[in-house]
């Protein structure tokens, strides 16, 4: 990595940090600390998907184990609320490690692997909605107590520089990925796996290496989640709302770039925030708009809109 | 694990065949998807809500009977997959694999949340004087509207079977699924061919749709249930294959009628998934299908 590489991160980062001094206001703070933990998520899938190529239909799986690990170790076994967030991302990542072992190995690629994808994160809902331990269908709640000690602010400000944080950190993780050897072997097989494997690349040890980092991001970002709204159940964790988020977000912003994810949530969320401005609470209208964004999207890439535009200089 | 008596045992698997069918009737149309155009599509199971929307408006709205509306259904269903798959998913995806995914899943958000903003997340559902009646066979009580979904789902099946098999428009569809290329070459019109089939497949949707609103809910997620439920047949059952999706059907309806039994309803959604994850990982060219 250059100084080229990391000057725009951490002037993002620093941009971004200066927020809280301007805006005191909850609910756009709520909004702001949504869509960095969505971020986070996003690049998470961003280098399994975007990266690696292979597209995951089950981010939830990741996300919810790393909010579940998080709030079930400081509900259960009062365990230190840093420790636990620590914990979600390690076991997001076994989780994530095993489901590409599971399903590299037995050469599951394109449709199928998202279909195996989906499936995991279904049975992890349908468990989690299922057993005690987890607080079954009623949820769990982590019980409030606002001291940094706690990972729980007084201010939103406060929170919201640590989800930044992370999120600078991430992005300078996904561009020293995209520096590395790892990442070049990793587009390699993106763009043909056979190819690269003929050149001697491990196809299935850098599948491995994304999905555990992606995973383990994904599963940050669940933790945070926890964290910061103090509640969870099966769908919040285990939904496939935040497998849709999470891939959706580096598609819109551009898949395999390392602001795309960013750039895509905010995006995505500012729309929605507008749309429901202008219209009222209708349930879902911010999900219709999500979904004819990603059709046009993919059926004018923005690539080929760039070029196009270029072109007609 | 509890044990049953027998009579109860065989109703569960009675009534699991009779839902099986209708499960094979919903994968029937995205085998038949896949078998063709080579696509996963992840549309299907909002379609599929889409329709049993239409059952229901054509009930509440002009009194029309599930079972009469499939009549006008079934054709409003073959022109809507007809242009969707000319108009946006062809056009969109490029002949890209992972275009069409993405594209099949947008459509399903904008089609489910459409009708999430449209009808709010009540759960609706039809009254019809025989929801209620059973047929008796033999020891066991069996609901009426499953069992007319049983034997419609059958019917359609032989008519799908006998359309690809004996009219040119089946053999234009058996031969662009064969070669695509080859197909285009002796002067089929490949593109229509592909609407065509995803025509017929979210005609399949209709009927499905019309079998199960009479005993049956409706809400803006319902397709979601069988959505998986679909996809664990197809590949159970072999991509594009329609006997194994028929087969796959009544052995997932049986799998997911004695795990609810035996698990009870909250796990026993569980064993679908758990034999779906299996068949990929271990068998994805499923139990009946020859190749991947």
């Amino acid at each position: 990595m250059t100084a080229r590489d990391v000057w725009p991160i951490l002037l993002f980062g620093a941009v971004a940090a200066l927020l809280p001094v301007f805006v005191t206001a909850g609910t756009l703070l709520n909004f702001a600390i949504f869509t960095l933990i969505i971020c986070l998520a996003a690049q998470g899938w961003n280098i399994l998907g975007g990266f690696g190529g292979q597209y995951s239909f089950g981010h939830a799986a990741f996300f919810g184990t790393g909010a579940y690990t998080a709030a079930v170790l400081q509900v259960r076994y009062g365990v230190n609320p840093y420790v636990t967030f620590l914990a979600g991302i390690a076991l997001a990542a076994i989780v994530g490690w095993i489901i590409g072992f599971l399903s590299f190995r037995s050469g599951l690629r394109g449709s199928y692997f998202a279909l195996v994808t989906l499936a995991f994160a279904e049975v992890f809902r349908v468990l989690s909605n299922a057993v005690e331990f987890t607080g079954g269908a009623a949820g769990l709640l982590i019980p409030l107590d606002a001291r940094a000690a706690n990972f729980q602010f007084e201010s939103r400000g406060w929170f919201y520089l640590v989800v930044l944080a992370l999120v600078v950190l991430a992005l300078l993780m996904t561009r020293a990925l995209e520096r590395s050897r790892l990442g070049a072997q990793l587009v390699a097989v993106r763009e043909n796996e056979d190819a690269a494997r003929a050149v001697g690349v491990d196809a299935l040890r850098v599948k491995l290496s994304a999905i555990t980092l992606s995973a383990a991001m994904t599963g940050a970002a669940g933790g945070l989640y926890a964290q910061y709204f103090l509640y969870l159940d099966s769908t919040i964790a285990y939904g496939t709302w935040i497998s849709v988020e999470a891939l959706l977000a580096p598609i819109i912003g551009g898949a395999g770039t390392v602001f795309g994810p960013v750039i895509g949530a905010v995006i995505l969320h500012t729309l929605a925030e507008v749309t429901r401005m202008m219209v009222g609470r209708i349930p879902g209208i911010d999900l219709v708009i999500f979904g004819v964004l990603l059709i046009l999207v993919v059926r004018f890439p923005p690539r080929n809109l760039l070029a196009w535009l270029r072109g007609r200089r | 694990m509890r044990n049953f008596p027998p009579e109860i045992v065989m109703e569960a698997v009675a009534n699991g065949l009779l839902t099986g069918a209708v499960y094979g009737l919903v994968a029937l149309g995205l085998t038949l998807v896949y078998g063709v155009l080579h696509i996963i599509n992840f549309a299907h199971g909002a379609l599929l809500t889409l329709a049993m929307y239409a059952a229901w408006v054509a009930w509440a709205a002009f009194g029309l009977d599930p079972y009469i509306a499939i009549l006008p259904l079934v054709p409003i269903f073959f022109v809507l997959g007809y242009g969707v798959q000319r108009l946006v998913i062809g056009p969109a995806s490029r002949g890209e694999d992972s275009n069409i995914l993405l594209v099949t899943l947008g459509l399903s958000i904008l089609l489910e949340n459409a009708m999430l903003a449209i009808f709010r997340s009540d759960t609706l559902s039809v009254q019809v004087d025989y929801a209620m009646e059973v047929v008796e066979l033999g020891p066991m009580l069996l609901s009426f509207p499953r069992v007319v979904g049983f034997g419609v789902a059958f019917v359609v099946a032989a008519v799908l079977f006998v359309l690809l098999r004996m009219t040119d428009t089946g053999r234009a569809i058996r031969a662009v699924a064969k070669e695509r290329t080859g197909a285009a070459l002796v002067g089929i019109d490949v593109r229509h061919v592909y609407a065509v089939t995803f025509g017929i497949g979210t005609a399949c949707l209709a009927v499905a749709a019309c079998l199960l609103l009479p005993s049956f809910y409706v809400n803006p997620r319902v397709g979601n249930a069988f959505v998986l439920v679909a996809f664990t047949i197809v590949v159970l059952g072999g991509m594009g294959s329609v006997p194994g999706a028929l087969l796959g059907g009544l052995v997932i309806g049986v799998v997911e009628s004695l795990s609810g039994l035996y698990l009870g309803d909250s796990l026993g959604q569980l064993g679908i998934f758990v034999i779906f994850i299996l068949v990929l990982l271990f068998k994805p060219t499923g139990l009946f299908g020859a190749k991947a």
